[in-house]
């Protein structure tokens, strides 16, 4: 199971982070002001497992003037979830849904996935040390519910169901929104199970560029990269035995 | 709360840019690691301490026995220090135990810790031996079995890094562990030089001259192949400590040659081989931080 969040019918109304936030007791944000348009949120983390964004944008040749986009991120829940693959503890596993999920009670807050995760989502929270994200709303779906933001949203722009089923309708959509004015440069983003991450489990139909909104153009995590990664310091390990056997003049 | 002061735009100029815009209000889009101090001076013990273990069973198959305890007993020490620094890290101190909870061999955080405990017993089982006076076969087979895992343990942090997010690390992590190693190296010689014993002199000489030559040449490269990644170790706190490190490293290895017949420069450049290496692993640290807040770096790495 997984999330399509088309921004293009996103009025910005942020019910996705109050009832995430509500039905997950996430803790509250410090409140301050941050001047980038409507957005206070500012990115996911461990206390923010909805973000709304908000763009303003001029283009050179638009009379009509300041675009808005917005856009509802969440973790990807990726077909490869790179923080999961490096939780040495193995408090991240994949549940029943296809969704990637955070053990509270076994995580020892090492702080390894923060780094791995290509979006920068999942975080350790300050003041109680162990990492959070978005848990797809585990404890709803094991009965039968549907996740709360998605829920809550009243524009259907997240909707949740089987990835394939949602696959198709993303591409459905997609070509609707293209015939359609300020619609030329929307995209499926994380649809594809070529990707750097083997798809997301929850992908978002863009109207611009990922960057615009704050997400990472090629996400990628591989396996195979950690196999060459062993094998240099491999390599590298040898170096070492070899400049040490040829200081200490060792012969058999 | 902070009250956003708007001053007035001049009428020419628009409120929101015109120009392509490579970032969302050029807010960080990976994570800064949440790590604490303790975790680059970690990579520094580790890598030194399994640097020594090597040392310790090479000189005992070469008959340097006085240098190969000297060594081990080095080594030990670092074995000793590193987990508690891993430990006063984690975000749940009381749950380190957890690190050994699975074996998953995709992640180099699970390897390491099982390499570092198994270093550690096998180190620790050799002192153990070695003071119960119990036959030199065993306090051998222990020291070999730190010798195998020493060598991993100096350059597995260097793997740790490489599979990240991280556009800098993640760009250097094939070389990065050359870099280590040769840093590792180093710094064994420089410990050596340091406190080690008369018997081995002209050998940690060459550890640090050695490990320096590798550590220097696989930074450069690693540089050059990272091109405007490398911008890091270039600029800001990063490269501040990249370049006092690159001093350190010259200096130790100059003032270690020099001090051929000067005990006294012999340790000073061994001093500053052990700071260089220290400094190496901050240096490398304190980048990643650079390359994660600054969004341009990653969207141009993935740009092309
Ligand atoms: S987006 Fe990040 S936190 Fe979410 S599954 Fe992927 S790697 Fe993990
Ligand atoms: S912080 Fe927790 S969830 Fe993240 S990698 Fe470490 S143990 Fe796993």
């Amino acid at each position: 199971m997984g999330f399509f969040t088309d921004s293009s019918v996103c009025i910005g109304c942020k019910a996705c982070e109050v009832a995430c936030k509500e039905w997950n007791e996430v803790p509250d944000l410090k409140p301050a002001w941050s001047g980038n348009s409507y957005d206070n949120t500012l990115r996911l983390g461990a206390n923010s497992w909805r973000h709304v964004a908000f763009v303003e944008r001029v283009r050179q040749d638009d009379a009509a003037g300041v675009r808005w986009l917005m856009s509802s991120d969440v973790c990807k829940h990726c077909t490869r979830a790179a923080c999961l693959e490096v939780c040495p503890t193995g408090a991240i596993f994949r549940s029943e849904f296809g969704t990637v999920v955070v053990q509270d009670d076994v995580c020892n807050g090492c702080g390894y996935c923060v780094v791995a995760c290509p979006f920068g989502v999942i975080e350790r929270r300050e003041d109680d040390g162990r990492a959070f994200k978005c848990t797809l709303c585990y404890d709803r779906l094991k009965v039968g519910e549907q996740p709360a933001c998605a829920k809550a949203c009243p524009t259907a722009s997240i909707q949740f169901g089987p990835v394939e089923e949602l696959r198709e309708a993303a591409q459905a959509r997609l070509e609707q929104v293209r015939g359609q004015p300020g619609g030329e440069e929307a995209r499926l983003y994380g649809a594809d199970e070529g990707d750097g991450v083997g798809g997301f489990g929850a992908f978002f139909l863009l109207l611009d560029r990922p960057e615009v909104y704050g997400l990472p153009p090629r996400p990628e995590y591989r396996r195979r990269d950690v196999v060459t990664m062993w094998g240099a310091a491999s390599v590298a390990a040898w170096l070492l035995v070899g400049g040490l056997a040829g200081a200490l003049r060792w012969r058999r | 709360m902070a009250a956003v002061e708007r001053r007035e735009e001049p009428a020419e100029r628009p409120l929101v840019p015109r120009e392509r815009p490579r970032s969302y209000y050029g807010l960080p889009i990976v994570r800064r690691p949440a790590w604490t101090w303790e975790v680059p001076l970690y990579f520094f013990t580790g890598g030194t301490a399994g640097a020594l273990a090597a040392v310790s069973i090479l000189a005992r198959w070469s008959g340097q026995h006085r240098m190969g305890r000297s060594a081990r007993r080095m080594a030990l020490a670092g074995a000793l220090v590193s987990p508690a620094l891993l430990i006063s890290d984690l975000g749940r101190p009381a749950r380190f135990l957890n690190m050994l909870r699975v074996l998953r061999p995709t992640s180099p955080m699970s390897l390491g810790s099982w390499t570092l405990a198994g270093f550690g017993t096998a180190l620790g089982m050799a002192e153990a031996a070695d003071l119960a006076g119990l036959p030199v076969a065993v306090t051998g087979t222990m020291e070999g079995a730190a010798g195998i895992l020493g060598p991993i343990l100096a350059n597995y942090t260097a793997v740790l890094l490489g599979d990240t997010a991280n556009p800098t690390w993640r760009g250097g992590r094939h070389l990065l562990p050359f870099v280590f190693s040769g840093s590792s190296l180093a710094a064994a010689g420089g410990a050596l030089c340091l406190a080690g014993p008369g018997e081995g002199r002209a050998a940690s000489r060459r550890m640090v001259v050695v490990g320096t030559a590798l550590e220097q040449a696989a930074f450069l490269a690693m540089e050059s192949q990272l091109g405007p990644l490398a911008e890091p170790y270039r600029t800001g706190r990063g490269g501040r400590l990249a370049q006092a490190h690159r001093r350190a490293s010259w200096a130790g290895a100059l003032l270690v040659l020099a001090g051929r017949r000067s005990p006294l420069l012999q340790r000073l450049g061994g001093a500053l081989a052990l700071g260089s290496s220290a400094l190496l692993r901050q240096a490398v640290y304190r980048a990643g931080f650079q390359a994660a807040d600054d969004p341009a770096y990653l969207v141009e790495s993935q740009e092309s």
